[in-house]
């Protein structure tokens, strides 16, 4: 509590954690842009996120930075790794330019706009010092956030979540797929499809174990002798193994 | 210092941060050496018990009943090699262990062990520090501490390690859910989010309602007040540990050892250490939040001394070894869940009754903080109303029409499969018969069956 009555006025500890923690989010906004690799980057962004949680924990806000770290870095950019897990690891963005000049065009005018904004914050706060942080956390901060959310900004608060939920209900509806019952097989319908002309009803025979060979590359024998190509993978060439593999080896003494 | 200073035994937020940095330093190494002895131990223990259970001995020759066989095994795995996968993402993949261990160690900070304690004259609570989102820093941690296996799993570059990253995260995301909403209630009880505060709530007996006249006496430990949370923390704390039934994984039966198939020596022994600390971790937050924490269970309270000065690790670690064992019992009964069940379980079942469940306990806080008489039965009937609308509106569950199995036979399209008699009988078994037939007596020679019977009887008593 004491740390957070303090907190109005910048103190050694929050100006050294501010400077540790200020270029390592940098870095990690940087990285998470210039990394090739898309799981690289989201890695480069949990960093960005952590550091920004500490702040608001440093700033007199423990309860949005740990929700922060909790909602944010823990549930969403988990949802990131999740996807980007699934499409693959080689999934590297490629260097080829579809818009002549357009990475130094992108780069200029970031530029430009990360001045400008930086300016006007500067200038607009500079001057200002924080007020009412103590009055606003006198009772601890999660009771004044929720004395706040649950009098004055009620409505707005229940129209988000209606919202979200709308819209996570509205994703789930689009995304999945249901079939009529009436358009699944029955069945004699699949069993009509097992015993078509020209599928094979029952499983595949295995690939031959003999005494020279138990190999998944050595297909097994039908009665009349001949290979059975359905009893090896359909990857693997079907082989014969050679007089030289056969023949003894000379380990058998 | 006035020696006759009263200090509270329960500590409050105020009590923290004001301790010397050599004090700190001592509260900080224990807690780690008690992550470290709690791994070396636990995994002993947890062969030991899963052994009694499957009626073998266990790891009982190196040391005394095996003490220190986790340690052999630990220097055994330090000095094996140390594969770097060709496929591997090298940097993340030296550095997902270490995430994983620092997150489950890191929680072990804001939990209470005991209450304010005398360390070289100086009065300090058992706890490195407090601070008033607690329990939100440990969910912060153990929501970070998936980011090692997740990681693990992907830099691996190999198909198993992936799928039980790929699992991992998904069943991170779904049991987080399920163990947030379970916190809630506690918050809503205790009405504070701080580990000390949570334990000093659970202190008092006088909780107390009176409702019509009838006055209803409440236990102090939220396990009994708020059980519905208690055991939906508790099943999706084994989820979060990624213990049995849902190592999903690590399913060594699927995914050989799913995240950490790659993995050898030293930063295999990091995931262990992890898991391991994790299951202590979730142990000692379960305690903390519904057991009482530090507190003597019932009987020992009595004793007025038990629940001062260093007597509080005894009940904390009596607590927490009962937690352990009760994962490490699951595991040794338990067999593991499919996927699609383990999920349909976090979404479809502990998710709906933990949120029927908060509503139903925010009308009970509102009943407790209403004076009128009128406005509480008001309440109360409303609940009812709900409840009856609710079961009656709830649609049955839809019979279809009632059809005789000729009706079905003759309903099969043209060119169906020919079907069995449908009359058919299981004829009576001829073992049945012979049975009967041997026990009429067998007529064999002179000797009466009477007769032989009445001699086996004097064999026996004699």
């Amino acid at each position: 509590m004491t740390n957070i009555a303090l907190a109005a006025t910048v103190t050694t500890g929050e100006a050294v954690t501010f400077w540790i923690l200020a270029p390592l989010a940098l870095l990690g906004a940087i990285g998470m842009v210039a990394a090739r690799n898309a799981v690289h980057s989201a890695l480069w962004l949990v960093l960005t996120m952590l550091c920004l949680g500490v702040f608001y924990v440093v700033q007199a806000g423990p309860f949005i930075g740990m929700v922060q770290i909790i909602v944010y870095t823990g549930a969403i950019m988990m949802l990131f790794l999740f996807v980007l897990m699934l499409v693959g690891r080689d999934a590297s963005d490629s260097l080829i330019e579809t818009l002549r000049g357009q990475r130094v065009a992108a780069v200029l005018v970031g530029l430009g706009f990360a001045g400008l904004v930086g300016t006007l914050v500067a200038r607009a706060v500079s001057d200002t010092t924080a007020v009412g942080l103590e009055a606003a956390n006198r009772d601890g901060n999660v009771q004044g956030i929720a004395a706040l959310l649950f009098t004055n900004y009620v409505f707005a608060f229940e129209a988000t979540s209606a919202l979200l939920i709308t819209a996570a209900v509205g994703a789930m509806v689009l995304a999945h797929i249901h079939k009529p019952k009436s358009e699944r097989l029955g069945q004699p319908d699949l069993m009509r499809l097992r015993f078509r002309a020209g599928n094979h009803p029952g499983s595949k025979a295995g690939p031959g174990v003999y005494a020279t060979s138990d190999s998944v590359a050595t297909p097994a024998r039908l009665p009349d002798g001949t290979l059975s190509r359905g009893s090896i993978p359909e990857i693997l060439p079907t082989r014969e193994l050679s007089p030289r593999e056969t023949a003894p080896k000379g380990t058998e003494k | 210092m006035t020696p006759a200073v009263y200090l509270a035994q329960d500590p409050t937020l105020s009590d923290f941060g004001h301790d010397p940095w050599w004090i700190a330093l001592i509260k900080i190494v224990f807690a780690f050496v008690f992550a470290v002895l709690a791994t070396l131990l636990g995994v002993w223990f947890e062969r030991r018990v899963v052994g009694f259970m499957q009626v073998r001995p266990g790891p009982n020759q190196v040391g005394p009943l095996g003490l220190l066989q986790t340690l052999a095994d630990g220097l055994k795995m330090a000095f094996k090699e140390d594969i770097l996968p060709k496929a591997a993402d090298k940097v993340v993949y030296f550095f997902a262990p270490t995430i994983s261990v620092i997150c489950a160690v890191t929680a072990l900070s804001v939990i209470p062990f005991g209450p304010m304690v005398s360390i070289f004259g100086h009065q300090t609570p058992l706890q490195v520090t407090d601070v008033s989102v607690a329990v939100l820093v440990i969910l912060a941690a153990s929501s970070m501490g998936i980011y090692g296996i997740v990681l693990g799993g992907w830099a691996s570059g190999s198909t198993y390690p992936l799928l039980g990253g790929l699992r991992s995260s998904a069943q991170m995301i779904s049991y987080e859910v399920a163990m947030g909403l379970s916190i809630v209630a506690v918050f809503m009880t205790a009405g504070t989010m701080s580990t000390s505060g949570i334990v000093a709530a659970q202190a008092g007996s006088d909780r107390s309602a009176s409702l019509g006249g009838f006055e209803f006496f409440a236990p102090g430990w939220y396990a009994i007040l708020l059980l519905p949370s208690f055991v939906i923390y508790f099943i999706s704390a084994v989820g979060e540990t990624n213990r049995a039934p849902f190592d999903l994984p690590e399913a060594e039966s699927e995914l050989v050892a799913g995240f950490m198939t790659e993995y050898s020596s030293l930063k295999f022994a990091l995931f262990m250490l992890a898991e391991y600390v994790n299951m202590v971790t979730v142990s000692a937050v379960a305690t903390t939040l519904f057991l009482g924490g530090w507190r003597a269970p019932w009987p020992i309270s009595i004793w007025s001394g038990a629940n001062e000065g260093w007597f509080g690790l005894i009940w904390f670690f009596a607590k927490v070894i009962l937690l352990v064992f009760v994962f490490v019992w699951l595991r040794g009964t338990l067999p593991r869940l499919r996927y699609d069940q383990f999920m349909r379980l976090g979404w479809r079942v502990l998710l709906p009754i933990n949120l029927v469940w908060i509503l139903a306990l925010a009308g009970i806080r509102v009943l407790q903080k209403e004076n009128n008489d009128a406005v509480r039965w008001g309440i109360i009937g409303g609940a009812l109303v709900v409840v009856l609308l609710i079961t009656l509106l709830l649609p049955d569950r839809k019979k279809g029409p009632q059809v005789s199995l000729q009706e079905q036979v003759n309903q099969r399209p043209q060119g169906s499969f020919p079907l069995p008699p449908m009359d058919l009988v299981v004829p009576p078994s001829p073992r049945a018969r012979r049975q009967v037939a041997e026990r009429q007596p067998a007529n064999v020679g002179g000797g009466a069956p009477d007769v032989i019977e009445s001699t086996t009887s004097e064999e026996k008593e004699g």
